[in-house]
């Protein structure tokens, strides 16, 4: 390696390295640790002559229904969500490659505009036009459509529109950039060849779309799984996300060595998808 | 591909916009409102942006905020760019493979992880050194700054692969330094995309809520956990007068960043 490389490499690599790869480190090494009273409060691997470690955080994440009804859950709200955003996205992404040229840009900031924008805001907003007396009940109970409010927040419905509203640009983006480049000629000879519009669609368009769906899947349902503020806001009750109750054992029970086995056991259950990410988005880059 | 929206095509388009765009407008609208509840429109007033400037709470973490944020797209936009050019430029050296994977991972991080995480680290390195003492302003940029990288680096990367590497190799020839190369025929050419990467990454800091609770302390309280707590409570309209001053300052920065980089582009 030339000195010129070692330059370049050096910094970025040391600071990845400190700041990404040693904390999970250590969040491996206290979910290895009792709980303690004390700051920090978790009790030292090493010392007293030996070293101490117990599986017994994983133990309880394991045999805890909450646990793995709050893993089972999160799962469940990011596939529901990650189907809608598709059934969503894609005509959205589709439309904006096949609009006039000179509208196309306009029409894919619109897209991308509300993802600059806040995202607790972009949530928060929801609860005004969700809620019992709020905007969407309102304007519903004055058409004389439903008699009585409908409950809309704080249940699975809000927690899925949530995630669906707030990561839809992550399907758009991709999906637009391996749309566009589809060459229109693939379309023209399929429909000169007899194929109606839709046949083309269901055989030329829709399988060279692939990677394009695939990218935009992952980056929707991965921090879907992982995703604390809209359980929390949206959620009700009975609304058992991962993300949620790895913050509140942190943050309430301030139970440092079953947050970070918690931590652990969510990686182990992304990697396979974490891993494919960083392929999937060279396949797509325009 | 142009022409021949279907009627199916613009009536999904129209639904998907609506969608993006409702509760943005709604927050907008109300924050107008003169009364206090979300269903009655009591007249248009301007009491929720007077009582917004004299929040004191609010103006101190919008400062926390934007120094916190300035840091953060600032360090991520030096890290990520050498990030992005050592996996645009050197497609072998030892540890490539580790390094890309710790370069991305951050994209799809769930956020309760990543501040976990980094906590963690701040605390066993404050144990072990002393430093950093306490946390603060300086912790939660650094958190910032690692999930900064990715994002600079998919940006910049992303336009170190398009364009004509020709343009260096003459400049190689002609007998420049690779650093010569690098600043007078590299980087003008990336500058669009190091702008947009900085604004991603001071985007992302600005509003983050999860990675700059853990990693904060009690006298560094950012922008958005005010709001995160004050939201807690319910609907308030002081919030919405926030929103829409963010809405507003997002929007003006975005087009006039999108028309800067066309023009620069063609």
């Amino acid at each position: 390696m030339s000195l010129r490389r070692v330059g370049v490499v050096a910094m970025p690599y040391a600071w990845l390295l400190a700041f990404f790869l040693v904390p999970f480190l250590i969040v491996l090494k206290i979910s290895l640790a009792h709980q303690a009273t004390g700051i920090p409060p978790y009790t030292p691997l090493f010392g007293d002559g030996g070293i101490r470690v117990t599986g017994e955080n994983y133990a309880l994440i394991a045999g805890d229904a909450l646990y793995v009804k709050a893993f089972l859950g999160a799962i469940r709200y990011a596939a529901i969500a990650t189907a809608v955003a598709l059934v969503i996205g894609y005509p959205l992404a589709y439309g904006i490659v096949r609009a006039p040229q000179r509208r196309r840009g306009l029409l894919l900031m619109l897209v991308i505009l509300p993802f600059w924008t806040s995202f607790l805001i972009r949530v928060y907003a929801w609860i005004g036009l969700l809620k019992e007396n709020g905007i969407v009940n309102h304007a519903l109970m004055s058409l004389g459509l439903i008699g009585a409010p409908l409950p809309l927040l704080n249940n699975d419905f809000s927690v899925i529109l949530g995630l669906v509203y707030g990561y839809l640009p992550f399907m758009v983006l991709p999906l637009y950039a391996q749309l566009e480049k589809l060459d229109p000629a693939l379309l023209e000879a399929a429909s000169d060849l007899g194929a109606r519009p839709y046949a083309a669609f269901r055989q030329v368009t829709l399988p060279l779309s692939l990677p394009g769906i695939a990218a935009g899947v992952l980056l929707v349902f991965i921090p879907s799984v992982g995703e604390f503020v809209i359980p929390d806001l949206l959620g009700g009750p009975n609304t058992l996300m991962i993300g949620k109750i790895l913050w509140d054992e942190f943050f309430t029970n301030r139970d440092w060595p079953v947050a970070s086995a918690l931590a652990v056991a969510m990686l182990i259950l992304l990697a396979l998808p974490m891993g494919l990410v960083r392929r999937q988005l060279r396949g797509t880059a325009p | 591909m142009t022409n021949r929206l279907s009627p199916f095509l613009i009536a999904m388009m129209a639904l998907g916009f609506v969608f993006l765009y409702a509760p943005i407008v709604s927050v907008v609208v109300y924050s107008f409102n003169a009364s206090r509840l979300v269903t009655v429109w009591a007249g248009f007033s301007l009491r929720w942006y007077g009582a917004l400037f004299e929040n004191e709470a609010i103006g101190r973490a919008a400062l926390v905020s934007l120094e916190v944020a300035l840091i953060a797209a600032t360090g991520a936009l030096v890290l990520g760019t050498l990030v992005a050019y050592a996996l645009a430029r050197f497609r072998r050296f030892t540890g490539r493979t580790l390094f890309a994977a710790m370069a991305t991972a951050p994209l799809v991080m769930p956020d309760v992880i990543a501040g976990l995480s980094l906590l963690l680290l701040f605390v066993a390195l404050e144990q072990a050194t002393g430093w950093p003492q306490g946390r603060g302003i300086l912790t939660i940029a650094i958190a910032h700054i690692t999930l900064g990288i990715a994002f600079v680096a998919v940006v910049v990367e992303a336009r170190l692969s398009s364009f004509d590497r020709s343009l260096e190799e003459a400049a190689l020839d002609l007998g420049a330094t690779p650093a010569k190369v690098f600043f007078v025929i590299t980087l003008p050419l990336i500058a669009p995309a190091l702008a947009a990467g900085w604004l991603l990454a001071l985007t992302l800091s600005l509003d983050d809520l999860v990675i700059a609770s853990f990693t904060a302390g009690p006298a560094s309280t950012t922008l958005p956990m005010v709001v995160y707590s004050s939201v807690r409570l319910g609907v308030s309209p002081q919030i919405n007068a926030l929103a829409t001053l963010i809405l507003i300052a997002v929007t003006v920065l975005v087009a006039s960043a999108s028309r800067l980089l066309r023009a620069k582009n063609t």
